[in-house]
């Protein structure tokens, strides 16, 4: 069974290069048909592997070399359950994205098609694969895939430059990745994460390990698009045609937390393992500014997609407070986050595509009140908004439940309310817009002058009905958005994932060709205090939102905070500038900030 | 191993982040990083230099000679190629930029903000 890893890359990989070469042949149909039936495969085999794999650990060494006398002459795919969770979680929405993009009218074939299937594969490969710079090839893969789909309506100039953006600060990223595999090979002579490990706890803590493991974690961090290194993101997810966007915020930006987690998992926790406290500390940290930075932005935007970029950066940073309490319950809870969040995120990029399609715009002050005759688009809208804002019972409340648990557990009991805030404003924003485009509440916007909107209708030609195929895959996500929640064994499933992802001997164990079993871990039901929390993040999401758009003379205190608010995101914005230059100082300034803090308090 | 293959991998990166930061042109920004990577070719090389090592091959040269590391020299040059399609790409974009925009100034490009 583990025969089927290699071909979860190697499939999408030959369907891409099927399509290029016989393009000529094919028409559109044609090209979407055999693109959505290589990601059906793919899911397909993912899913097995998934099943096979269970809560251990299979190995697969390319050209069957395996290791001899404690060196990993080869290569391997390393794929757990939370690996290949998320590879079957990807191929998933990349079929749901295809089946949607089958009906967008501004795809040409056969590049966009082409483009997605790489992008698959590199994803699958960067979840499964064992081995470092194996890791950094499918970074890069994913990386260049994505920057050519993003540019892909080459004649917008923002999308030209969002995927420009994206390209120079990723291409930074990356370099520094490669430079901290340099650094590690110098100092263990060590490519797989398991021989890395090894050799780490032997040799334990020092300078080199360090200065390797700020490089890589930075890149890791820029991908996941954590603030300051988060700038990319918004222009790059504001441009991207909607079901590129629904791969870029479902799948992609998870990507860069799973290999930090991996990372430190396999490989560097065994020498760092003893400062694990003040790691937290960082990197909770970290997650907070970024979590409360990009729901503050996504409140003040008026723009659709890029509002949803920021709410994307919001939840990322989310992400990495579970992560980044380096621990197995943090590890389970961001598993069931990442999956019923993806599906949120997902579900509101395709709903707002929709409505670019039927009405061209994507812009709140343009839509407002012009999207009440699509109910159907305003309802699943509505309640993707729901979901974002934690309501429970459904997967995003479930994993942050979770992540409340596993807060409190590590004893940051200041969280679980930090969390519900962020969750409370990012769905009030997204229910804000819905209320005035599906609605129309709130004050009509003044009259606007036709410059003040630089995007560009996505539509060629604005459709009259929303085609069934587009809304199929939405009902699919939504689908998905609450079974992750409803379905009862899903917390169990990501505890022992979880307990398995955690074990760095058993890892290496495995991989160096022995066993090794863990003993079953049960997971706990949400707790009273996590309804409060969930259902107090859908109310105040609400609240804001009402007092946001009801008010015709707003009260005081409301109109008070509103001020403080406006006050507080203005600098938040100008720093939003659009300039490379400025994105990459703050890269800088955001790596030197992040290298000073823990080698300080690690050195 | 003497220190300065590092120092010259850490001005190179240097220069290029200063470069990038500070362009006023997508060539030369695209340039900057090419710069950049050569930085990871100093640092990875070294890396893998033994003193008086010999080039890993061994069609030529006794089984047991002192050589030099190929695997470092195997990533570098898997980092050719990929940051070759990565510069490809972005020339690409740039190119478009400047057809359809006539400008490849970064700070001219942009009308994303407010």
């Amino acid at each position: 069974m583990s025969q089927l890893a290699p071909l979860t890359v190697a499939v999408p990989l030959l369907g891409a290069a099927l399509l290029s070469v016989a393009h000529v042949l094919l028409g559109r149909a044609v090209a979407d048909a055999l693109a959505i039936a290589a990601a059906v495969a793919t899911m397909v085999m993912t899913l097995l592997l998934l099943v096979h794999v269970g809560d251990g650990l299979t190995v697969y060494w390319f050209g069957g070399w395996h290791p001899r006398a404690g060196v990993a002459i080869g290569i391997d795919f390393a794929v757990g359950p939370i690996g290949a969770g998320l590879a079957t979680f990807v191929s998933l929405l990349m079929v749901l994205a295809l089946i949607y993009g089958s009906r967008h009218v501004s795809v040409e074939h056969p590049y966009y098609q082409v483009l997605m299937l790489t992008f698959l594969a590199g994803m699958i490969g960067f979840c499964l694969s064992g081995d470092l710079f194996n890791m950094f090839v499918m970074f890069e893969v994913m990386s260049v895939s994505a920057v050519a789909l993003v540019g892909y309506k080459v004649h917008e100039r923002a999308a030209l430059e969002g995927g420009l953006n994206f390209a120079v600060i990723n291409t930074i990223g990356a370099f520094l990745f490669l430079l901290g595999i340099g650094v590690l090979y110098g100092h263990t002579g060590a490519l797989n994460l398991a021989q890395i490990g090894r050799a780490l706890h032997h040799s334990g803590n020092s300078r080199v390990v360090v200065v390797a493991f700020v490089l890589i974690a930075s890149a890791l961090l820029i991908k996941a698009a954590i603030v300051p290194f988060h700038f990319w993101l918004a222009d790059a997810y504001a441009v991207a045609l909607s079901p590129v966007c629904i791969l870029l915020a479902g799948a992609m930006s998870e990507m860069g937390i799973y290999g930090l987690a991996r990372i430190w998992f396999t490989a560097f926790s065994p020498a760092l393992g003893g400062h694990a406290a003040t790691l937290r500390v960082i990197f909770v940290g970290a997650g907070i500014i970024t979590a409360l930075w990009g729901a503050a932005m996504a409140l003040s935007e008026d723009h659709l997609k890029r509002m949803l970029a920021f709410t994307t950066i919001a939840l990322v940073g989310v992400y990495l407070i579970g992560v980044g309490l380096l621990s197995e319950d943090g590890i389970a809870a961001v598993a069931v986050f990442v999956v019923g969040d993806g599906f949120v995120k997902a579900l509101l990029f395709a709903c707002v595509g929709i409505l670019q399609q039927r009405t061209g715009w994507v812009s709140q002050r343009r839509l407002h009140g012009r999207g009440r005759h699509l109910r159907v688009t305003g309802l699943l809208f509505a309640a993707g908004g729901l979901l974002m804002a934690s309501l429970p019972p459904f997967g995003s409340f479930l994993g942050k439940s979770m992540l409340d648990d596993a807060a409190i557990k590590a004893g940051y009991s200041f969280l679980p309310p930090l969390v519900m805030l962020v969750s409370a404003m990012c769905g009030a924003a997204v229910l804000r817009a819905g209320a005035r485009i599906f609605l129309g509440w709130g004050p009509a916007p003044a009259a606007q002058d036709e410059t003040d909107d630089d995007t560009e209708p996505e539509a060629d030609a604005v459709l009259d009905r929303t085609p069934a195929l587009m809304l199929i895959p939405v009902l699919g996500l939504l689908v998905g958005a609450i079974g992750t929640g409803a379905w009862p064994g899903f917390a169990g499933l990501a505890a022992s994932a979880a307990h398995r992802f955690v074990d760095v001997s058993g890892y290496a164990t495995i991989v160096y060709g022995g066993s090794a079993s863990l003993h079953s871990v049960g997971s706990s039901a949400p707790e009273w205090f996590d309804y409060l929390y969930g259902g107090g993040a859908s109310v105040l999401a609400l609240a804001i939102v009402a007092l946001d758009l009801w008010g015709e003379r707003p009260t005081q205190l409301w109109g008070a905070i509103q001020g403080a608010a406006t006050q507080l995101v203005r600098p938040l914005r100008s720093v939003h500038s659009g300039k490379i230059g400025d994105y990459t100082a703050a890269l800088t300034l955001g790596v030197g900030v992040l290298g000073a803090l823990i080698a300080l308090t690690l050195g | 191993m003497s220190v300065y293959p590092y120092l010259v991998a850490a001005w190179l990166l240097g220069v290029g982040l200063y470069g990038v930061i500070t362009s006023r042109n997508y060539v030369h920004l695209i340039v900057c990083l090419t710069v950049m990577q050569a930085s990871t070719y100093v640092l990875l090389l070294s890396v893998g230099n033994v003193a008086g090592g010999k080039a890993p091959i061994f069609a030529d040269i006794p089984s047991r000679s002192v050589v030099v590391d190929p695997v470092v020299q195997a990533l570098t040059l898997t980092d050719v190629v990929v940051e070759a399609t990565v510069v490809a790409l972005l020339l690409a974009l740039v190119i478009q930029a400047n057809k359809r925009f006539g400008t490849t100034d970064p700070n001219r490009m942009n009308r994303m903000k407010d």
